[in-house]
């Protein structure tokens, strides 16, 4: 039976009092009135120990008796033709035990480093020897690897049925822009237009994709490194015809997707096939070059923006026309319309294909790239118009939270010493601070995301909390303990988390930062109706009602009287079974939450040196939202984490193809670059809590935003610092350099 | 400034050049042995300074693994890290780059940091190696692991065997490190997710713990 609550929503200083329908079956989603003991607090990983021991097996670590390695074979052109295919002598070296061709004689791979065939054999060695022995004649095709080798009109097609270059999106027209910006100048004001422009980048997980697969008749268990269990259960099932059940898909452990790892994959499937056709046991995962090639990136895009604004700051109009590539997939689409109001908006993007490994969305896709325009373009514009860019947030973003973030960040990173004039400070060295903000739409829930959790209290006291899902290494396993714990008004370290295995109830997938949102909810209302199981024994022996009770302290005890408690464990000791268990759904989200995004603000300060280009990031001031916070250590892991990345985005990170051999000539971790500790600022995360009210917990997902606004305040602190713009990422010595000797020279100077 | 590999840290081991390209590159197929220098050398060979013929097949690898004396038949060509972690059921050191680029492999080799993807297993004869395994005693915690724990400085976990046996070594020989230190000592770690400034704090608490003896 459905019932309406009122809630206290918000944060302080903008509560809002706000009435809800809950369903039937939920408990009253906390507010801020609620008194959590666990929820909110520091609370050191369940799973750390496992990991800081080596102990934790991750996919790569399975080892199990008789098991086969596996290798792939791929093509080494951008795109060729195969004119002859010969496994035989690789199938005839001793200890090779299965061959699998994926692509036959007359077939055109489209990417260095598609798939042609796979093997496996006894040891890793005898595998790696094998592949090498498949004999392939090549023909090569003439390719395309670059955005401008693409967009020729004469250019080689990618795909044979269509042209290089199609829509990303449907393009979005509000308004009109050539009013908008008339109006702008009108006023007094500006309109400034530029290109920015940002790279490919791998997601580069430490631990590659791969598989450990086994098949017993025709039931297929597959250890997944993967951010997606039941994905990877749906996708394998499918291909081999199996009913769900027949398909355990495991996932204790996994190091790292960022969103490369939502499915099998053409190498879980090939992974499967060889050890069904070996009849042992095979494991496969790729190796770092195979990781860079052929499993995700994000796509790079030139993205020209048009921005207008009156005299005051207020924005008039944006004009967006972007094209990006992603490789052989789709999506180069970026976010470069949101964060402030834009009475008009046209915006069009495209996406070019190239020969090269397909796209796949990446920590809060079209996002990072997106912001790093908008914001760059906002920061020149501001300049123009002689504003301080935290005023021209403050006058076009209308988001409440972000508001407050905006202020608190600009106090913590000391906003007043930003150069009045940029470039204005003594060299060699010179320092700078910029700022951006950040957004993430995605709630998390039905009916994008399903979770289904149990809980069980044994009847010695001990609990279980148990979901199919994964950890991508944001704490889901901690998560699941915390909310449990504070239902049941126990320590955290009291409840046992299991997650990982599709025989448990279904989970998200780790994507869009909904695994926390969705699954929580689920948690605790699995856990508040466990507890109501245990209420009505407890109520027997405390002659009360059970709607009296409630637990705290590890007792459950009458409400207002709290001497007429039991201990948990003799409560517990007093069921008739052996246990009390229920099971939680996640419920769609109830009315509207206090805010609709998620926000963020970013401020950094930086130092560059004017003479070698050199820019070292020193302080990242980074405030985020997320609704509630549920664990405060895990919840600024993912802050300082995204910061990181974003650092990387911003300085380091490029995929770089030759345009001439169409190979990509870093595809490793010393020339692909990623941050490493010498790059380290001094990271400063603050959790901004809000009462969002539109689930029983209240709570957002972290991991995406956190990585949005990073490059946009480095890059716009770099401006602060040296006075030149650097519209390019990565912002490498050479750019910097260039930048400075094409900016105008001030006075004095 | 740290004093990571410092030219007094011991006598340079046998066989302390990485040959690792060379051998990988000559596999079974082509029919390739390998030739040793060093203790290997002496025993089979009985002269001091004769290189010994190795491979292609499996020889006998004899050496001190987490204080236990082992011997494990391998190829001449294969590394100390697929050693560990394929016949030994070590897989706590992890392989993501397979070149000596990220950390993720890195086990204490008589008492140094060494990429264990960078050393074959050949070359370990005689020598000692500890693994990430070595250091919890049961269900405690080396003071370095339980300060991972504590800083938070994980997340998905795989890079952490890595950086917690790269601040366990800076620790061995620098018992106060600055954050400077630790920074350089962790700088040949790679992480994804971005936990190093958590690192940093772990390192300079589990120094603190060490030093009130643990």
């Amino acid at each position: 039976m459905e019932r309406k609550e009122k809630l206290k929503l918000g944060f302080p200083g903008a509560e809002k009092a706000v009435e809800v329908t809950i369903p039937d079956g939920e408990p009253r989603p906390w507010d801020l009135d609620s008194k959590l003991a666990v929820v909110g607090t520091a609370v050191p990983r369940a799973d750390g120990p496992a990991k800081v021991t080596g102990r934790a097996k991750y996919t790569y670590d399975v080892n199990l008796p008789g098991m086969l390695y596996g290798r792939i074979l791929r093509c080494p052109f951008a795109h060729a033709r195969i004119r002859k295919l010969d496994a035989s002598a690789a199938e005839r070296l001793p200890g090779v035990k299965a061959v699998v061709l994926r692509m036959k004689e007359g077939d055109e791979p489209k990417f260095q480093g598609e798939e042609v065939a796979a093997l496996a054999a006894t040891t890793d060695e005898i595998a790696g020897d094998a592949v090498r022995m498949i004999k392939v004649e090549w023909e090569k095709l003439p390719f395309v690897v670059t955005l401008e080798q693409a967009m020729k009109p004469d250019a080689p097609r990618v795909h044979k049925d269509r042209g290089n270059v199609r829509p990303a999106g449907r393009p979005t027209k509000r308004g009109d822009v050539e009013a908008g910006f008339q109006d702008a100048l009108d006023s007094g004001g500006a309109v400034v237009e530029a290109t920015y422009t940002t790279p490919v980048q791998t997601h580069s997980a430490l631990e590659t994709h791969g598989h450990v697969a086994r098949w017993e008749g025709d039931q297929l268990t597959v250890w997944a490194s993967t951010q997606a269990t039941f994905g990877v259960r749906e996708q394998l099932s499918r291909h081999f015809n199996l009913r769900a059940n027949q398909v355990h898909v495991i996932t204790h452990y996994m190091g790292g997707g960022f969103g490369a790892k939502f499915g099998a994959g053409p190498e879980g499937v090939l992974c499967c096939e060889l050890a069904r056709k070996a009849g042992a046991p095979v494991k496969l995962m790729l190796d770092r070059k195979e990781e860079h090639l052929a499993v995700g990136n994000r796509p790079s895009s030139v993205q020209e923006l048009k921005l207008g604004a009156k005299k005051d700051g207020t924005i008039t109009a944006i004009s967006a026309k972007s094209h990006g590539s992603p490789g052989i997939g789709r999506g180069a689409g970026c976010n470069n319309t949101e964060l402030f109001e834009f009475p008009n908006v046209d915006k069009e993007e495209l996406d070019v294909a190239v020969n090269a490994g397909e796209a796949r969305a990446m920590r809060a896709p079209g996002r990072p790239q997106g912001i790093f325009a908008l914001e760059s373009i906002a920061d020149e514009l501001a300049e123009k118009l002689g504003l301080d860019p935290l005023e021209f947030h403050q006058k076009n973003d209308r988001h409440a939270v972000r508001l407050a973030e905006y202020e608190l960040g600009a106090a913590k990173i000391g906003w007043e010493r930003r150069n009045k004039v940029a470039g204005a400070g003594a060299g060699p060295r010179k320092r700078g601070l910029g700022m951006a903000g950040s957004y993430w739409p995605v709630a998390g829930g039905p009916p994008q995301s399903a979770a289904a959790v149990q809980v069980v209290i044994h009847k010695d006291g001990s609990v279980d909390v148990r979901n199919g899902c994964q950890d991508i290494g944001t704490g889901t396993r901690t998560l699941m303990s915390v909310v449990t714990a504070e239902e049941l008004g126990l320590p955290s370290s009291h409840v046992t988390p299991w997650l990982g295995e599709t025989t448990d109830p279904v989970g998200p997938a780790s994507g869009g930062s909904t695994t926390a949102p969705t699954l929580a909810p689920a948690v605790r209302a699995a856990a508040w109706r466990a507890k109501q199981k245990l209420f009505e024994v407890a109520a027997k022996e405390l002659t009360c009602e059970p709607g009296e009770l409630e637990t705290a302290d590890g007792t459950i005890r009458v409400q207002g009287q709290p001497t007429k408690a039991l201990a948990w464990k003799k409560a517990c000791g007093l069921m008739e079974g052996d246990q009390v268990a229920a099971t939680g759904e996640r419920v769609p989200n109830f009315g509207r939450p206090f805010v609709e995004q998620v926000g963020g603000a970013q401020f950094a300060e930086v130092e560059v040196d004017v003479e070698t280009g050199v820019i070292r990031v020193l302080k990242v001031v980074a405030v985020h939202d997320c609704g509630r916070v549920v664990n405060k250590l895990t919840a600024e892991s993912q802050v300082v984490g995204g910061v990181i990345g974003g650092i990387a985005f911003a300085l380091h990170e490029e995929r770089l193809l030759d345009a001439h051999t169409g190979h990509m000539v870093n595809p490793n971790l010393e020339y692909y670059k990623i941050a490493g500790s010498l790059d380290m600022p001094e990271i400063v995360p603050i959790m901004f809590d809000v009462a969002n009210g539109h689930n029983n917990v209240g709570l957002r997902g972290l991991g995406e935003p956190t990585i949005v606004p990073t490059a946009a305040a480095i890059a716009n602190a770099v401006h602060n610092a040296i006075g030149a713009r650097v519209r390019d990422l990565p912002m490498t010595p050479d750019r910097v350099l260039q930048a400075l000797a094409s900016a105008p020279r001030r006075e004095g100077r | 400034m740290s004093d990571e590999f410092p030219p007094s840290a011991g006598p340079i081991p046998p066989g302390g050049f990485t040959r690792r390209r060379f051998l990988q590159g000559v596999g079974v197929v082509l029919g390739g042995a390998a030739t040793l220098p060093g203790a290997r050398a002496g025993a089979a060979e009985g002269g001091a300074g004769t290189p010994a013929v190795l491979g292609p097949d499996a020889v006998p690898v004899r050496f001190t693994l987490n204080g236990k004396a082992t011997t494990v038949e391998v190829e001449p060509r294969v590394t100390l890290l697929d050693t560990l972690r394929h016949r030994l059921d070590l897989t706590g050191a992890k392989r993501v780059c397979d070149r000596g680029a990220c950390g993720a492999c890195t086990v204490q080799l008589d008492g140094l940091p060494v990429n264990s993807c960078m050393v074959l297993a050949v070359d370990v004869e005689e020598r000692t190696v500890n693994t990430i395994e070595s250091l919890a005693q049961g269900d405690k915690l080396h003071p370095v692991q339980a300060a991972f724990v504590d800083h938070d400085a994980l997340q998905c976990g795989f890079c952490t065997p890595g950086m917690v046996m790269a601040v366990k070594c800076c620790l061995d020989r620098n018992p106060k490190p600055s954050v400077e230190d630790v920074r350089h000592a962790v700088s040949g770690n790679l992480c994804r997710c971005g936990t190093y400034p958590r690192v940093f704090a772990a390192a300079l608490d589990a120094a603190r713990r060490l030093g009130k003896g643990g």
